[in-house]
């Protein structure tokens, strides 16, 4: 493999979702500020204000980390599968594949735009939550590595959503059916000891549980879970996804015929 | 070693369709290489397994000594390719589009600067770098997409009708544009509905019908093959019957056209002389249809079912 080539053409890649990101903001960043906005107003400030405090936190601190975890994971995960499978549909993914660079390369390329895409929208609802409360980061390294290892699992996700979808609809599917339910259900907006016993353990088998809730130790300290778990379970998650995107691409699976 | 070699190369789509039925072929380095088929004979089929965008089904394609089974980047590393349908990212800028493809080959800085200034001027987009490419027209399209795909200066440039809905004139620059890169020693590879095109650019000709490869020579041996040629007559003055002429078939096409139809072993200079003798004069001839054009369809036809062949 020729890595100064694949080098040059990561940053092409990268270069060219970060150009995708700022022409589109409108649709990018704007949206998941606002709708973080009023996460903020409703949730934390109205309904938070009678719920009082959890885990020893004002409810507006106690849901924030989340909120941050939530938008950086559907940011992420947005970014790859519309970027890639646009990419398919307007069939200028051509121009990628026909190039000598490795596929690990074009996969790492998007996924890059997905973690930066993220990060910087995870960034402005941070901002804005800093609005509404006050937040001080307990651990900056779990806080930080905990944030780019979601972002990398979700883009990695969003990069097989893209390879496999052949309409629009395809790509709002996995977002709409199973992202939302399993973000809502993670732990964003409560602590599962608010749960019957059966429902925490069900409540364990969502991996965003523990992401939501090993960011939230990264921040305020406090987590449902154990935090090596939350590391095993991404680097786990971060293996398989990759496996199954170099499989993808390969194969040709979705994308050449 | 040879451009491309391509070995008994097949492919069935998972609907059951059986695009090529192991084809062979062998492009010399430098050649001006013509593809000519049908709609769906298999053109296009070929060309995507060679740029890795379709997979094979079974044989062997080798790029400058590269298989694509083994040495797939360092074969790709060759090739240039200009699609038949326009794939460019509409939203991205002209400029954009062709420093992008420089840097999935790995070009950048200074390097890639030059070659995405000189493609662009020599298909005279420049001026328009800055503008997205859904704002240009067909032909523009058309000249991005071939500027693209020479930013990296491939060994091996692949054209699948890149002239398609592009007007005369431009055409016609583009013929120009495609020689002068040959004539630098690129390879080239080209397939187009236009068998003037074909005709009047290509050294080496193969044509396939159906999955198999019916005709693969020089050209120029390609149209000593032609044995029946076509003309059309303009006459000088009036006539109301045509001539009965000894080894040609005439038939008249308005008073003052002749349609001629030259048989094998019969030459021009004998048409002239009986028609002197009938006191028939010539004003100016054409070729009714294009020589390739006239060969083209009598091999299609051949193959076609009840042909007899």
């Amino acid at each position: 493999m020729n890595i100064r080539l694949n080098l040059v053409a990561a940053k092409t890649i990268i270069r060219k979702e970060i150009v995708r990101v700022m022409r589109i903001w409108v649709q990018t960043i704007v949206p998941p500020a606002i709708t973080m906005t009023l996460y903020f107003i409703i949730f934390g400030n109205l309904i938070g204000r009678r719920i009082g405090s959890m885990d020893g936190f004002d409810y507006m601190q106690y849901i924030a980390p989340g909120l941050i975890m939530m938008s950086v994971i559907t940011n992420s995960y947005g970014n790859v599968v519309s970027s890639f499978f646009g990419a398919k549909f307007g069939r200028h993914i051509e121009e990628m594949l026909v190039a000598p660079m490795s596929y690990a390369t074009i996969i790492i390329g998007h996924v890059a735009g997905g973690v930066l895409r993220g990060l910087l929208v995870g960034l402005l609802v941070t901002i804005i939550a800093l609005f509404f409360t006050r937040l001080t980061v307990a651990h900056p390294l779990i806080m930080i590595s905990i944030v780019l290892l979601s972002s990398i699992v979700f883009s990695l996700a969003g990069f097989i959503n893209a390879v496999f979808a052949k309409k629009f609809d395809d790509i709002s599917i996995v977002p709409t059916f199973v992202l939302t339910p399993l973000t809502y259900l993670g732990g964003v907006f409560y602590s599962i000891s608010l749960l019957p016993e059966f429902w925490q353990n069900v409540s364990k088998a969502n991996p965003i549980l523990y992401m939501v809730n090993a960011f939230r130790y990264g921040i305020l300290g406090t987590s449902d879970i154990s935090i090596s778990h939350a590391y095993a379970i991404l680097f786990v998650f971060i293996v398989v996804l990759f496996t199954g995107c170099m499989y993808l691409m390969r194969h040709g699976i979705g994308i050449r015929e | 070693m040879k451009a491309l070699s391509i070995t008994n190369l097949t492919k069935t789509y998972s609907n059951g369709n059986q695009a090529l039925k192991g084809i062979n072929l062998s492009v010399e380095r430098g050649d001006f290489y013509a593809l000519l088929g049908p709609n769906g004979a298999g053109k296009t089929t070929a060309i995507g397994i060679v740029s890795s965008l379709v997979n094979k089904s079974g044989g062997q394609v080798e790029v400058f000594g590269h298989s694509i089974d083994t040495e797939l980047e360092a074969a790709k590393a060759c090739i240039g390719i200009v699609p038949q349908e326009v794939n460019l990212n509409l939203w991205e800028s002209v400029g954009n589009i062709v420093s992008n493809q420089a840097g999935y080959y790995g070009l950048h800085g200074k390097l890639a600067k030059q070659r995405v200034e000189k493609y662009l001027r020599a298909l005279r987009l420049w001026d328009r770098r800055e503008d997205a490419a859904r704002s240009l027209s067909g032909g523009m399209k058309r000249r991005l997409m071939i500027a693209r795909a020479l930013v990296h200066e491939p060994r091996l440039l692949i054209l699948d009708e890149p002239t398609a809905g592009v007007d005369i004139e431009i055409r016609r620059s583009m013929w120009a544009f495609m020689q002068q890169i040959n004539e630098a020693g690129t390879t080239i590879i080209l397939t187009t509905h236009y068998l003037e095109e074909a005709e009047s650019l290509c050294r080496h000709i193969a044509i396939i019908d159906d999955g198999t490869i019916i005709e693969d020579a020089r050209m120029s041996d390609v149209l000593r093959k032609l044995q029946r040629e076509v003309f059309m007559l303009s006459l000088t003055g009036e006539l109301h019957e045509a001539p009965d002429l000894d080894g040609f078939k005439t038939q008249l096409r308005g008073d003052r056209e002749l349609e001629v139809e030259k048989g094998p072993g019969s030459d021009l200079n004998d048409l002239f002389v009986q028609l002197n003798a009938h006191n028939i004069h010539v004003s100016s001839l054409r070729n009714k249809a294009n020589r390739l054009e006239e060969l083209f369809m009598r091999l299609v036809e051949s193959k076609q079912p009840g042909s007899g062949e």
